[in-house]
């Protein structure tokens, strides 16, 4: 049986980052599993730019981000194999063991110290929304549509709508015009759009195209291709009003109604998962609920940015690290501190934070549930205040944090911390 | 004095700007955390620019694509024209990233490689 | 090319009588107007295999319901489809409705049904906790069971030409001329010849019988469903029904044969060719279902479809008759449920027509009854797959994610009878697309190989045959 270590799975932007942590914290013998044909996961067919300004301070493509992790992997001599997917994880008598299949070595286990889980995120198909109306060829996600154009260089339509106002439902709005087709309409069915402010100037408005808010697709049209859709506006309760809806002729419907990280892995591996993140439960260190399995990136909880998911990888990837080095033992666990989600609050990631007296201060990411203008983002600690900080303006589509301080999680190390908006 | 509000699309914290034009021709801009901002907003109005991401055909590789963009951002006005001269270019394996595609295109920008090609 | 016997309709009922009718030196095609088998009644259904506690004693159905559902069990091993035998209950909510539990028991004897009994709410609840409150007794059938539908007629069809039989896709027959004892059965142009002609055309029944001049009035009706995660097909083990009334009948909740969870149908007059989901059907599934148990997820729904029954207005039993007005010319009308339980009884019974009508029906000695799934792989030990993965390293490159089907499979399905052509026909043969991401990652994946295999371009690759093309060009 092969040994390591640390074994990845994904080699994907998390894959890499938190192998590279690892690998520079000291933890030499790690292997990266990757099942497409070669390392950067989605990043490879995401050929637009605006990654990397956080971690690299210049504005890259997601090719480029990829290749730039990609170099650093390889500088370090860091193991990988692609075209080869990770099937099991079962607890072994040393650690975790591994079981994979490629076509060269059939099925075959990898016994492993520690592993990370970075398998990333999937798109929400349709079936997942219940459209009415008929199931005709035509109708893809943003992303299989973006794997199609830049990939593989083929167009699925040339009369498109789509809904969503995701970050890759916007992209591809431009992406599919650069290239020829017509994209008559973006519709969201929040009040809101999902997708960065920069992306709706400069891939809907620099091209007129519509962005629809409180408005969805009420009816597919189409026996065998897409003829039209039929969009409407929605009321508050995001029930179709059919008074004001309009038929639009189109070829194609792309969905880019949001990500789900891909845990059938995890799940499988009976660790716990949170319900609203769609990811495993983790503590300050991305350590799951199962011992020694670590995960980071969007199979965590969808990022905003690649160069925040490569950030939490780091941490991930260290801790692993940190938890060869200690030879598999945790240092003194003094008590566990429990997360509450207070007002406001969807989520958060971490959902707990050990505290051993080694921890540094701990960011604490969540997201907010709805749009708020002035408010005071507050912190308390078993009833008693924290921090409290005035906040202009957050969105659920923005990522917001917390730092706890180090003196804060030794004063109650069995306490309940409570993030809340306070209105 | 005329009033103009946008988006700054520099990074993803995409910023609101104020852009204050006075009598004289000169530009304010507010509402910008960063140098970045303040530029791209009198560009914006003066001379729009945007970096161009697409791929191009591997003339020597069946069927496969390289991704490509422009080194620097290019006249918003001239995009589709552009397009249609990266559509009908050709590139030959094997490709570094950076490796020039189109010098100075539409006397513009070089369009260069943002993946490899073996 | 002159047949012994055309059946026209791709169906479960079709492929299963092709399948029957190889057990004798005879010479059988199967015309299909779509792109693939199964694509109408038989692709989106319940997938139960009734006990047959339903039909009226007496009746066809009864019989062949209760005959089918016994044959089914051996069928399912020869041609490796997955079936699971978790049997049924009938949910009563008030002692008039457990009065209504009894006659359906009584009935179910005198059809002869197996395993037939009758529990108490308590009991029924204690069996299957996710159950409502309100459950106030259960009828229980443990002969009951779960199949997928098209896997059973695709592996039917498969088996039948292993063994000789013809299938013309894109067939739809448009006219039907008879001349000095041979049919000459037409799809526009084309044409095959036929001694004997069996009208298995499903929802099209009624037209395909007109052209020999027989009257039916096919009245399709449409069930709608919703398609829940694998990870909620526990939620019940048992397949769910309530006593027909007020509410409606029908409106299950199920584990499927794959493991998903099954909830519906919705059962509303339609016209031919209206599969459309409507928020009215969906929103009426859920209200119904929520009597039955209240801890569905839908959250966790990956896909909504709708199917049509043939049901026929002319008759509440199955139809199965030779033609009044043409000679050889056997009507399979109305086949509803319990048409998918009944198939492999139709079948024989058909057969049995035929020899009666003086077909010559010598046995055929080299029939070979099984059939290998091409998800096969997906069944073996570690081992097994390794000695594959040798044999053909295509088996060992994973294609979809979600319900971890490799290439291997994917190119057997496209390879093996009968082939899959689409998108949508390999989906079905080896459940790739078919899981949480609904082909969001495997699609491009399998355009390209069905491209490959098929030695044609990307952009002619349909969903599901005709136009339904799944590009429309190349970039550049």
């Amino acid at each position: 049986m092969m040994n390591y270590d640390i074994v990845i799975v994904g080699g994907g932007p998390a894959g890499m980052a938190a192998a590279c942590a690892a690998y520079d914290n000291g933890t030499e013998n790690i292997l990266i599993v990757e099942r497409d044909n070669a390392l950067g996961g989605i990043l490879r067919q995401c050929i637009h730019n605006g990654f990397g300004l956080h971690r690299f301070g210049e504005e890259l493509t997601g090719p480029e981000y990829a290749a730039r992790y990609a170099k650093m992997v390889a500088e370090r001599g860091i193991d990988y194999i692609v075209d080869t997917m990770v099937l099991s994880l079962e607890k072994g008598e040393e650690g975790t063991v591994v079981t994979v299949m490629n076509s060269e070595r059939g099925v075959f286990c990898i016994n492993a110290k520690a592993v990370i889980l970075a398998m990333g995120c999937r798109e929400r198909p349709r079936g997942a929304l219940s459209i009415p109306g008929t199931r005709p060829a035509g109708v893809y996600t943003a992303g299989t549509a973006q794997r199609y154009v830049n990939i593989k260089g083929k167009m699925p339509g040339k009369n498109v709508v789509i809904l969503g106002s995701g970050d890759i439902g916007l992209i591809m709005a431009r992406r599919m015009t650069l290239e020829g087709a017509k994209v008559h309409v973006v519709c969201e069915i929040m009040p809101y759009s999902g997708g960065l402010n920069r992306n709706i100037v400069q891939c809907l408005n620099d091209f007129d195209i519509p962005l629809k808010l409180s408005t969805t697709v009420a009816k597919i049209h189409g026996g065998e291709r897409v003829t039209g859709v039929t969009i409407a506006k929605v009321d508050s309760n995001m029930r179709v009003i059919p008074e004001e809806s309009e038929y639009i002729e189109c070829d194609t419907l792309l969905l880019s109604c949001g990500l789900l990280p891909e845990n059938e892995l995890t799940s499988a591996a009976g660790i716990a998962l949170d319900p609203i993140t769609g990811g495993a439960v983790v503590n300050e260190n991305r350590e799951t609920e199962m011992e020694g399995v670590f995960a980071c990136g969007n199979v965590l909880h969808v990022h905003d940015l690649v160069d925040y998911v490569s950030e939490e990888s780091a941490v991930a990837g260290k801790s692993a690290s940190e938890y060869i080095k200690n030879g598999a033992k945790k240092a003194a666990l003094m008590g566990t501190v429990k997360i509450e989600k207070g007002n406001g609050v969807r989520y958060t990631v971490p959902q707990k934070i050990d505290v051993t007296g080694a921890n540094e201060e701990v960011k604490v990411y969540f997201r907010v549930g709805k749009i708020y203008e002035g408010v005071n983002l507050k912190v308390s600690m078993n009833g008693e205040q924290v921090s409290s900080a005035k906040k202009r303006k957050m969105a659920p589509g923005e990522m917001e944090f917390v730092k706890i301080k180090k003196s804060v999680l030794d004063a109650a190390p069995n306490g309940t911390l409570k993030i809340e908006i306070v209105e | 004095m005329e009033k103009i509000e946008m988006i700054c699309i520099n990074c993803p914290l995409g910023c609101m700007l104020t852009v204050e034009r006075d009598a004289e021709g000169g530009f304010k801009v507010s509402g910008n955390t960063c140098p970045r901002g303040e530029k791209y907003a009198v560009n914006e109005l003066t001379h729009p620019v945007r970096t161009l991401t697409t791929t191009v055909a591997i003339g020597n590789r069946e069927g496969k694509y390289l991704a490509v963009k422009t080194a620097k951002p290019i006249s918003k006005a001239k995009l589709f024209e552009a397009m249609a001269l990266v559509n009908a270019t050709k590139a030959q394996a094997p490709v570094k990233i950076g490796d020039v595609i189109i010098e100075n295109m539409l006397g513009e920008a070089d369009l260069v490689a943002a993946s490899d090609a073996e | 090319m002159k047949y012994d016997v055309a059946i026209i309709g791709g169906g479960v009922v079709g492929a299963l009588t092709a399948r029957e009718l190889m057990k004798y030196k005879l010479r059988v095609c199967v015309l299909e107007a779509k792109d693939d088998v199964a694509l109408g009644a038989s692709r989106a259904n319940s997938g139960i295999v009734h006990g047959g506690f339903d039909p009226v004693p007496g009746t066809l159905k009864a019989k062949l319901n209760v005959e089918g559902t016994r044959i089914m069990k051996t069928l399912v091993r020869e041609l490796d489809v997955h079936y699971r035998q978790n049997g049924s209950m009938v949910l009563a909510f008030c002692e008039e409705e457990v009065e209504h539990l009894k006659k359906l028991y009584e009935r179910g004897i005198a059809n002869g049904v197996p395993e037939l009994y009758l529990i108490s709410g308590e009991e029924a609840k204690k069996r299957e906790p996710a159950l409502s409150e309100s459950v106030a007794g259960a009828l229980v059938c443990d002969s009951a069971g779960i199949i997928c539908p098209y896997d059973l007629t695709v592996a039917a069809m498969g088996n039948a030409m292993d063994n000789g039989a013809d299938l013309f896709c894109d067939f739809p027959v448009t006219a039907i001329e008879e001349n000095g004892g041979i049919y000459t059965v037409k799809s526009g142009e084309k044409a095959i010849e036929a001694t004997y002609v069996i009208n298995s055309a499903g929802v099209g029944a009624d037209t395909v019988a007109a052209m020999v001049g027989d009257k039916y009035t096919i009245t399709p009706k449409k069930g709608e469903y919703l398609l829940l995660d694998r990870s909620e097909g526990g939620l019940v083990s048992y397949t769910i029904f309530q006593v027909p009334g007020a509410f409606g009948k029908g409106i299950l909740v199920s584990p499927t044969a794959d493991g998903n969870l099954l909830v519906g149908p919705t059962s509303e007059l339609t016209e031919k060719g209206d599969v459309t989901i409507t928020l009215a059907g969906l929103d009426k599934i859920k209200a119904i279902a929520a009597r039955s148990t209240e801890k569905i997820n839908y959250r966790k729904v990956i896909k909504s479809f709708a199917g049509l029954r043939s049901s026929c207005a002319d008759s509440e039993d199955f139809i199965i008759e030779f033609s009044k007005n043409a000679p050889r010319f056997i009507e399979l009308v109305g086949i509803e449920s319990p048409g998918l339980s009944s198939a492999p009884a139709i079948a024989v019974y058909v057969a049995e027509m035929l020899r009666a009508d003086g077909l010559a029906m010598e046995a055929n000695e080299s029939f070979n009854p099984t059939r290998t799934s091409c998800r096969h792989f997906g069944t073996l030990s570690m081992e097994g797959k390794n000695e594959m993965i040798k044999a053909d390293p295509a088996f060992g490159h994973l294609i979809c994610r979600c319900e971890t089907v490799t290439e291997g499979e994917i190119l057997a399905a496209i390879r093996q009878n009968p082939p899959a052509r689409s998108l949508d026909a390999v989906k079905r043969r080896t459940r790739a697309g078919m899981g949480r991401c609904q082909g969001g990652f495997c699609t491009t994946f399998i355009t390209e190989l069905l491209a490959k295999e098929q030695g044609i371009d990307e952009t002619e690759v349909t969903k599901f045959g005709g136009s339904s093309y799944m590009l429309c060009g190349k970039t550049k």
